[in-house]
């Protein structure tokens, strides 16, 4: 792969300064590098729900239009909801970015090539799907580019990031559910019932 | 009743439910299409505090479900018995964080089913959402919609339960193939 940002230093650049940006995380990878840019009651961590990350923002994002939502996730777990591209770029949240780390392979099952690294172009599906601003980051100049995207509510965006397969040592966010949505939810001010 | 009363008209069981629906301050629909589903999508569609989404398949609307919830809204998911079977990975999600889920699941492959690609899942349909621990009302007669709907409404968010209500094929009626567009 031409384009290797770590993965780590990637996430955390996206996330500084994150202001009022609502953050869900695919499963695996995506939620460690999440978690080791900084714990946050608005981050719901997924550890499961493969191809759902997506979706779970899009009904976020309709839900709080005046707040920005980024999902991050990883080339796998997107490739999984393909579909929920179309479904978003034809509902066009303005205050969603859909944030693929694109390692190119299955990292948490044992490094197996993805689709993206045997010629799937997500930048292309996504354009395909009808995404009005679709990036492709590879360096660290094309992430500071992008990151005021996030909060421009001007979306949906798609980005692309390349990363490397370099090992990172996992960091572990809490995984009871309950707790991440209901620590989720009264970071928005609803009341646990 | 005497002759002269003019006979009762059939129950309008989709506005039943949307008005449960409303009742409920529903703020996002979803759906893969069902023509069973079609008055119902509508009455959707026309209502501008209602956000509708359409999806390619029916497990992006659980997702789409959890992160309404998460955002403080209240969501409902319409699809057709066939797209359960599309759903029961995703399903995790609501147990495992104990997320409200709400859908109505237009049947087919039960009653004077014309197509017998439906009947497998159709069949399988109640037991899919079983394995999955969501909960299942069935829907048999037009009369009841409301009230289930809003029964079914009250347990799903108010008690943080995943509830499917089952339409019945019997109820809904067989499609015709002959009708004409
Ligand atoms: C439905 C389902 N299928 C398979 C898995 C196993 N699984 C867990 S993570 C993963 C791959 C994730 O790859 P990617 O999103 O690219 O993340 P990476 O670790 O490479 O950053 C898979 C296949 C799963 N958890 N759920």
């Amino acid at each position: 792969m031409d384009a290797a940002l770590d993965r780590r230093a990637a996430v955390n650049a996206l996330l500084r300064d994150r202001g009022e940006l609502l953050v869900v995380s695919g499963l695996g990878s995506s939620s460690y590098d999440v978690f080791a840019a900084g714990d946050h009651p608005a981050n719901f961590y997924l550890w499961g729900a493969m191809g759902g990350a997506a979706m779970i923002g899009l009904g976020l994002a309709l839900a709080q239009p005046s707040r920005p939502v980024a999902v991050i996730t990883g080339d796998g777990e997107q490739l999984m909801g393909l579909g929920s591209l179309a479904t978003i770029a034809a509902k066009k949240p303005k205050n969603l970015a859909i944030i693929v780390l694109d390692n190119a392979h299955f990292g948490e099952t044992g490094m197996q090539q993805s689709h993206s690294g045997l010629g799937a172009n997500l930048e292309l599906i996504a354009t395909g799907a009808g995404f009005p601003s679709v990036s492709t980051i590879a360096d660290q100049a094309a992430l500071d580019a992008f990151r005021p995207k996030l909060h421009d509510l001007a979306g949906p965006h798609f980005a692309r990031v390349g990363i490397s397969t370099e090992h990172v040592d996992r960091a572990l966010p809490a995984r009871d559910g309950v707790y991440l949505k209901t620590r989720f939810r009264r970071h928005l001010g609803y009341p646990v019932s | 009743m005497t002759v002269s009363d003019p006979p009762s008209p059939a129950p309008d069981w989709p506005l039943a439910i949307y008005q449960a629906l409303k009742a409920a301050d529903v703020r996002q629909l979803c759906y893969v299409p069902d023509a069973g589903h079609s008055r119902l999508i509508r009455l959707a569609h026309d209502d501008p505090a209602i956000a509708t989404t359409v999806l390619t398949t029916e497990e992006e609307g659980v997702a789409l479900s959890a992160g309404a919830w998460l955002g403080g809204q209240r969501a409902v998911l319409l699809m057709q018995s066939s797209g359960v079977g599309n759903c029961v990975n995703m399903l995790s999600l609501l147990s495992s964080c104990r997320f409200p889920f709400l859908s109505f699941v237009t049947m087919r492959g039960e009653w004077a089913e014309f197509n017998p690609w439906q009947v497998a899942m159709g069949k399988a349909t109640q037991a899919a959402f079983e394995i999955m621990g969501v909960t299942v009302f069935r829907l048999e007669r037009p009369e009841d919609a409301g009230e289930m709907a809003a029964a079914a409404a009250r347990l799903a968010y108010d008690s943080d339960q995943p509830i499917a209500v089952l339409i019945a094929q019997r109820m809904i009626g067989a499609k015709k193939w002959t009708e004409s567009r």
